[in-house]
């Protein structure tokens, strides 16, 4: 039976067609995922489902009754459910306070704001419901001290107060780790299991083969195909989301990598990092597999001096240097495209002229303290060519672009400052997966220039078609230093350190 | 490029017809607006609103919830400091210099306690809003400070082609900081701070050094105004320059300034200064009772920023 049917939802924003005449259908008992690139108009047509935007045109149908969607609530009532790719979620109240907003529970019969609360009630039951999706933790502990996992346990709590037939799930793996998507995933079924559906959108397209009954592939704003349980097939729905052939890993660029520029000795800062030591060199790709929290991040950070190392030495081509803050590190020729390109990458509110020449500014202005807009231009102009970032102009402000392009421009910015250490924190996160293919072939092609990459990814796959060696790091302590260049490392084997295990006879590679 | 500059332009337009609206209006009204002592008057208020709005610009534009609540009552401390310092047989020029460097110094002391000790800017600049006026009452004991030499004078009274010298200091100081905001390395550096401090920072910009410098430039403009109005009275006077910050804060939002960082503009931050000063001459001109000044003033203010962000909202859709 279908819960939920929409027939020929259009929905236009200014110079875009989002939605294109669109049917949907969402039947019992099933996991049903959306897929397709950033600007699939997948989240548009998740947002008009849930009530969040009305379609210019097209039906909504629950239970085969034609109906519609006035706000969020609305569809809330009407048994449908949502949680975003942001969390909402109020970090000062507790899991409780938050599973329960706006839908308190009174003591008494009428409901208004000067209502006593039933604390003892609500309290009982988020427990309740926080252990159904095997969330243990107290529901008195406050939002803020949870992790992203665990506030998405008590965004899951939330959407399930009003028993609803249908949950969609916008993105909710792109910010967790293996072990954290294992558990969501599970998470999910158990939801399916006791008849609800749900809808699952997600870049990972491992994620949604494995859990789906069904896909429906979008592009463009139309549905472009749908596939059955048995119909799965990587290649196809990659064809399907693209329209064209995407090379996934690129193989061949291969050199032989040469001098080496930077070494790090016993790392170390608060108990995050330990003793941490590697070299990379020329023309290599150093990847960083490890767990959230094993400190990858961190190590990073120390060499890039955001964060101030407490011990440990830094060489630069054989020369100890002093790294006590970004600039240093961007002069000596480092340069991050870092986690969160949103918060820590762009000025979003600044021009991608801005953004790619803010780090070389002092080299590139006149005298070093005058703009030269037309060297600025010059550059900008290159880098956006080179690394075909997709924008009607230089002058373009950041936040208009799109995920992956923005991506770019975070690259662009250190290529601009001729940086011969460049190092990616989780480059293709939230990125469509032609983007995607284009920033790995990048990341080759920079090596093959001679630069010396350092990658930190939770994606295995990624760090294995990528890395020349690979360090696998656990609670701030290297466990093993692979090698990868004849590509036989395998992902159980990073598992294997990830987890704990030392590498026996040297951790050093 | 042009897209650029065209989009910057449009921003000042609104407050800019507002600005030429009043003058007209006012002209209608009582012819009297524009004769040439009352278009000096207004415009030596210019100068000393105009010159303590472009400091607000810098901080604000330095992000982070920055903000000066401090120049009105630096404009008391440093017109005292100076006519003391001027009856106490130090010459002119040094008493100057040496009071710009004492308001340089306040904006550094501003700097160090929101980017070292993390203390928010509204607090300790609310801090020397009382110490400064404090102190200026502790300095003269409540009397004003008089008997100042001829030759001080002319920074606040003296015209130059029939503009006064405070008209020619704001169109110099301005000219002046609309190249560093708009043409310098500090510039871009300072609204990178200002839309996106983690950003910039990841970027190798210095971001303590930005803003501190932004507190810097509000000081010694505070201090620059203290030495025009006790030049203009004659006198170090304890008590001027009452809700000057304020009016500063305001001719900045006016003049199309975010409150939240990153965007802003000089020539902004001088047209607010112009509608505010004119709005004060204009009530003179009409002979509106005084006490109803500030209630006018206060209305204007509320009305024109809420003017503007409804149309700047209706102009993104």
């Amino acid at each position: 039976m279908e819960l939920l049917k929409a027939k020929g939802i259009v929905k236009n924003f200014p110079g875009v067609l989002a939605v294109d005449n669109v049917d949907f259908e969402v039947n019992e008992n099933e996991i049903v995922s959306i897929v397709g690139e950033n600007g699939a108009g997948k989240s548009t047509l998740i947002k008009i489902l849930t009530g969040v935007l009305q379609p210019d045109s097209g039906q909504i149908f629950v239970n085969n009754k034609e109906t519609g969607f006035r706000s969020p609530v609305d569809a809330f009532e009407k048994g449908i459910s949502v949680i975003h790719q942001e969390l909402n979620l109020c970090d000062n109240l507790t899991a409780a306070e938050n599973i329960f907003l706006t839908f308190e529970v009174v003591k008494g019969k009428k409901r208004t704001l000067s209502s006593r609360l039933n604390e003892d009630y609500m309290r009982k039951k988020s427990a309740e419901l926080l252990d159904l999706v095997g969330a243990h933790f107290s529901p008195n502990v406050l939002v803020r001290e949870l992790t992203t996992a665990q506030k998405q346990m008590v965004e899951i709590c939330k959407a399930l107060i009003k028993e609803p037939k249908i949950i969609f799930m916008d993105e909710p793996t792109s910010s967790l780790t293996i072990e954290e998507t294992r558990k969501l995933l599970e998470v999910i079924h158990m939801l399916k299991a006791r008849g609800i559906s749900v809808v699952f959108v997600s870049h990972r397209l491992d994620e949604v083969t494995q859990i789906s009954d069904r896909i429906i592939i979008m592009r463009d704003g139309k549905r472009v195909g749908e596939l059955k349980r048995e119909e799965f097939d990587m290649d196809t729905i990659i064809k399907l989301m693209v329209g064209r052939e995407v090379e996934f890993f690129p193989r061949g660029i291969e050199v032989l990598p040469g001098e080496t520029i930077l070494e790090v000795r016993n790392l170390r800062w608060k108990n995050k990092v330990k003793d941490v030591s590697f070299q990379v060199r020329k023309g290599e790709v150093l990847g960083f597999a490890g767990l959230v929290g094993a400190g990858r991040t961190e190590t990073m950070l120390l060499i890039f001096g955001i964060n101030k190392k407490e011990g440990g030495e830094i060489f630069i081509k054989g020369n100890k240097v002093n790294i006590e803050k970004p600039l240093d590190a961007t002069r000596l020729g480092i340069g991050l495209v870092p986690e969160d390109r949103k918060l820590q990458g762009l000025v979003l509110r600044m021009t991608v002229n801005d953004n790619v020449v803010l780090p070389s500014l002092p080299v590139i202005s006149n005298h070093g303290w005058v703009l030269n807009d037309r060297k600025e231009r010059a550059i900008s102009e290159d880098f956006v060519r080179k690394l075909s970032i997709k924008t009607p102009s230089v002058y373009q402000i950041a936040e208009n672009l799109s995920g992956g392009n923005q991506q770019k421009t975070v690259l662009a910015k250190w290529l601009a400052t001729n940086a011969e250490i460049l190092i990616f924190d989780e480059p293709t996160r939230g990125i469509d997966v032609a983007t995607k293919a284009e920033i790995h072939r990048m990341i080759r092609e920079l090596a093959a220039q001679g630069k010396a990459v350092l990658m930190i990814s939770s994606e295995l796959p990624e760090v294995l078609n990528l890395s020349d060696r690979i360090v696998v790091m656990w609670e701030g302590e290297i466990t093993a230093i692979l090698d990868n260049r004849s590509k036989k490392v395998t992902q159980e084997e990073i598992m294997y350190y990830a987890s704990g295990r030392l590498k026996q006879n040297g951790g050093q590679a | 490029m042009t897209t650029r500059r065209r989009q910057k332009g449009f921003r000042e337009l609104g407050p800019l017809i507002a600005f030429m609206s009043l003058a007209i209006f006012t002209t209608v009204l009582n012819p009297r607006f524009l004769t040439a002592f009352n278009l000096q008057a207004l415009g030596r208020q210019i100068a000393i609103f105009g010159l303590l709005a472009i400091g607000e610009t810098f901080v604000i534009i330095s992000g982070g919830g920055a903000i000066d609540l401090a120049p009105g009552s630096v404009v008391a401390l440093t017109g005292v400091m100076v006519a003391w310092l001027m009856t106490h047989g130090v010459p002119v020029s040094v008493s100057v210099i040496l009071i710009l460097l004492f308001s340089l110094g306040i904006g550094a002391w501003h700097g160090v306690f929101v980017t070292k000790l993390k203390v928010p800017a509204f607090i300790i600049t609310l801090g020397t809003l009382t110490i400064a006026r404090g102190m200026a009452a502790v300095i003269t004991k409540g009397w004003p400070v008089i008997g100042l030499p001829n030759s001080f004078l002319i920074i606040g009274q003296a015209d130059f082609l029939k503009i006064p010298i405070s008209v020619w200091t704001l169109i110099m100081i301005t000219l002046i900081a609309d190249f560093f905001l708009r043409r310098t390395v500090y510039g871009k550096h300072l609204r990178a701070a200002g839309g996106n401090e983690v950003a910039a920072r990841f970027s190798g910009v210095n971001v303590d050094l930005v803003r501190m410098i932004a507190f810097m430039v509000s000081g010694f403009l505070s201090g620059l105004v203290g030495i025009i109005v006790a030049s203009r009275l004659s006198q170090g006077q304890p008590g001027v320059g009452n809700m000057y910050e304020l009016y500063a804060i305001a001719s900045t939002v006016i003049g199309g300034i975010s409150l939240t960082g990153g965007e802003g503009s000089v020539l902004g931050a001088i047209v607010g200064a112009s509608i505010i000063s004119l709005l004060w001459n204009a009530l003179v001109l009409l002979n509106v009772s005084t006490y109803w000044h500030n209630v006018v003033i206060g209305i204007v203010i509320v009305v024109a920023v809420t003017l503007d962000i409804v149309r700047r909202r209706i102009a993104s859709r």
